[in-house]
């Protein structure tokens, strides 16, 4: 057989031949590159240009960044030191300036004695959403999440610790007259109590009982006011009180948006429409000035408060028509599922509508709550000094007059941080929702 | 939804808790502070220091009025206003004096419905621009890129002054002054104007202050004042006068170094004498204690002394008193008499 085409073929190979290595440009870091960077004409330009922005972006603050100065009294003392250093015109960051304030573009004009206890409540507040955030912990530390607002509260604006726990008792009141009443005047009339019933105590029992209280055995800490928060703690704390407030009452409107009830219908809706079609900086305006002449003259209605209901019921709204896309997203068998079930609409709701609706909605949610947190920055234009007002501030002493890119920069990381980390947790929290039926 | 239900709860509860009623002084006395409005930020006018204590010119106006009426020149409580804020929170009675660089203007007195108690800083617009401009005068500024902040009245002030004057510009519009630094000093207008304050306040932080030159030219009248609401002369009366004791003492020659010695017994001058409540009873006459002008003048000093810590030639922002040179020495700094 084999020498049938002896004469045809010249050569044939019968050893077959070591294993070579792949040519260069399709191994390792070259193929990476021309695939990647260099894949074609366009693709290199378009590569070589980004390189050579990088470059000059790198090369233009890089110097600047690693120059930094750190230690100086102020921008002239700064400058001092560079000439000293560097030579004159050298570019080099003060940071002197953040080493000088970075407490307030934290703390604000919080007392400086007291900074554990905004740190305190932070900590609280995290141990607090724990259990709702990481559902295989004990289910005791619920008793944590459901103190940790007030007890964050008081942490902060500080007082007398009766005031929150006479706040407190007030749930129990509703907790009391629901399960006590509803046997004996039905349902409807239970909620209904539940609800009138701690209102009354918190407008004329509450107060008095801390004052007695207070009174009789005074426990508190220094109370520290609205005015002394500034800085990140202000968008900490008008961002976090907005996000904890605007989750249930978004999924309430959107719930009553939902509904078949026409006055619960058109009423959300309303509600939806009218505070998502107007800027937010014309609601924190009107908090501030508007709201101003319609009290009567002499209240004295916190400003940080008002800004949190106003950022509140801003956030509601989006969040209101982000789990709408949610709910409008489930197939309709789900809900004819949960009919047939035989679940009252609330149970329906919980056990079955709401946990599919809000896994869908939550890149939406936290989207929603990273433009809220950032959207804190605005009270800026009503007074409160947030750290971009602090900044404002700091660059009106004669220390730091003319001084920005450093402060900028410095509350740039802080908010990318925290903005950062919330988005991270959306994506962990897909991940572990990711069920299989997609 | 409970959350909400709390905060309204709250909310009605403060609303209770603070009855109106028409006496500032006797809201004040019972707070134990006085609520003082402030800028945001105004170099050498209002900032807080390192430790978050509100220092400046205006607001040692404001530290005077508590300390005439406390003793006590902490007894204050500062609130930062907005140039939107500013109005409303002063007629809302959120605060009780606004000591904010304003401009004593018709409408602001008559329509808006406030008092302003006298002047304590006559400001003016001004231009500043590079010396390697080789520019003496604003007259010669013709066909200029003048950055300008929008929406206020420098605006309206830099078009009727180029107009009167039928020279041309063209405006470089900004929205603060932060952003006019940085527009300025990269050389996107040939000229900064607002008011002379701010441009010397704004060219001592320059790198290169000595490049820079304020135009002699000042194109209109800013007489920037402390202001209460209408409708409480008692009040004003306070604040006027607590103003009129601190221009006075720098007339009298009493100072934060010897009113304490002044005050002790009765001097030569009856007049110092009136003042710090060692003859006469001006200060119940407005419903103060008689040493009331004693303890505004040790607060920050008089007039003069206060210019000087805050603003004076001897600071980075380096003002001439000018125009707030006392009347005897060619100024427009004057008090009626305390008698």
């Amino acid at each position: 057989m084999s020498d049938t085409h002896a004469h045809s073929a010249s050569y044939v190979r019968d050893k077959m031949l070591p294993e070579q290595a792949p040519p260069v440009t399709q191994v390792g870091a070259i193929k990476w590159l021309r695939e990647n960077l260099f894949a074609g004409p366009l693709n290199s330009i378009l590569t070589l240009i980004s390189i050579y922005i990088v470059y000059w972006v790198v090369i233009h603050i890089g110097p600047w960044i690693m120059n930094g100065i750190w230690e100086a009294d102020n921008l002239n003392g700064c400058r001092a030191i560079r000439n000293e250093i560097y030579g004159e015109g050298v570019p080099a960051a003060c940071f002197a300036v953040l080493t000088d304030r970075w407490h307030q573009l934290v703390f604000g004009y919080y007392p400086s004695a007291l900074y554990w206890r905004p740190i305190l409540a932070l900590l609280l507040f995290g141990g607090g959403l724990a259990p709702i955030l990481f559902p295989n912990l004990p289910r005791r530390l619920y008793i944590l999440s459901a103190s940790a607002p007030l007890l964050c509260i008081w942490l902060l604006w500080g007082g007398s610790i009766w005031m929150p726990i006479s706040v407190a008792v007030g749930f129990f009141v509703g907790y009391a007259a629901f399960k006590y009443l509803t046997p004996v005047v039905g349902s409807l009339g239970g909620t209904i109590a539940a609800v009138l019933l701690p209102i009354l105590y918190w407008l004329l029992l509450a107060g008095p009982l801390a004052g007695g209280l207070q009174d009789v055995l005074p426990l508190g800490i220094q109370a520290v006011q609205s005015r002394a928060f500034g800085g990140f703690l202000l968008a900490l704390v008008i961002g976090l009180a907005a996000i904890v407030l605007s989750l249930p009452l978004g999924i309430l409107l959107a719930l009553g948006r939902q509904s078949d009830l026409f006055i619960i219908k058109t009423s959300c809706v309303i509600f939806i429409e009218v505070i998502r079609g107007v800027p937010l900086i014309v609601w924190l305006l009107t908090a501030q000035t508007l709201l101003n002449y319609f009290l009567p003259p002499g209240t004295n209605f916190d400003l940080m408060l008002r800004v949190i209901i106003m950022v509140t019921l801003f956030a509601s709204a989006y969040i209101a028509e982000v789990i709408r896309g949610g709910l409008a997203a489930l197939p309709k068998g789900q809900y004819e599922a949960a009919d047939a079930l035989g679940l009252d609409y609330w149970k329906a709701m919980q056990l079955i509508i709401l946990p599919q609706a809000l896994k869908i909605s939550i890149p939406g949610i936290v989207n929603t709550f990273i433009g809220l947190f950032k959207d804190t920055t605005l009270v800026l234009f009503i007074g409160l000094l947030d750290s971009l007002g602090v900044a404002n501030a700091i660059r009106s002493t004669t220390d730091w007059n003319g001084i920005y890119w450093e402060l900028f920069l410095f509350i740039g990381v802080m908010f990318f941080i925290s903005c950062f980390s919330m988005g991270r947790y959306s994506l962990y929290l897909e991940k572990k929702l990711q069920r299989e039926h997609r | 939804m409970k959350r909400t239900v709390l905060f309204g709860a709250l909310t009605i509860a403060g609303l209770a808790a603070s009855a109106a009623s028409a006496a500032t002084l006797d809201d004040v006395k019972a707070r134990g502070t006085l609520n003082c409005g402030v800028t945001t930020g105004l170099v050498g006018f209002a900032a807080p220091d390192a430790n978050g204590v509100w220092t400046g010119f205006d607001v040692g106006v404001c530290r005077a009025v508590a300390a005439a009426i406390f003793g006590d020149p902490t007894a204050v409580e500062f609130v930062p206003t907005t140039g939107q804020t500013r109005f409303t929170a002063l007629a809302s009675g959120e605060i009780d004096l606004l000591a904010r660089n304003t401009t004593w203007t018709f409408s602001r007195d008559t329509d808006l419905k406030f008092e302003f108690v006298g002047v304590n800083y006559y400001d003016g617009q001004g231009f500043m621009v590079p010396k390697a401009l080789g520019v003496s005068s604003a007259k010669d500024l013709d066909g200029a890129t003048v950055c300008i902040q929008t929406g206020t009245t420098t605006e309206l002030n830099l078009a009727d002054f180029f107009r009167t004057n039928n020279i041309s510009y063209e405006p470089v519009p900004i929205e603060t002054n932060a952003e006019a630094q940085q527009q300025y000093l990269a050389g996107a207008c040939d000229v900064y104007t607002t008011d002379a304050s701010g441009l010397a306040s704004t060219r001592a932080t320059f790198e290169a202050p000595d490049e820079h030159v304020l135009l002699p030219e000042i194109i209109s009248k800013e007489p920037l004042g402390p202001l209460v609401r209408h409708g409480d002369s008692d009040w004003g009366d306070i604040a006027r006068w607590t103003l009129n004791a601190l221009i006075s003492a720098e007339e009298l020659g009493v100072t934060s170094a010897n009113v304490e010695e002044l005050s002790a017994a009765a001097t030569d001058n009856p007049e110092v004498n009136r003042l710090l409540g060692t003859e006469g009873e001006l200060g119940a006459m407005i419903g103060l204690e008689a040493d009331w002008a004693k303890n505004a003048i040790m607060a920050g000093g008089n007039y003069g002394e206060l210019f000087e810590k805050n603003i004076g030639e001897n600071t980075p922002i380096g003002l001439a008193r000018g125009l707030n040179a006392m009347w005897t020495e060619g100024g427009l700094i004057y008090s009626p008499p305390f008698r």
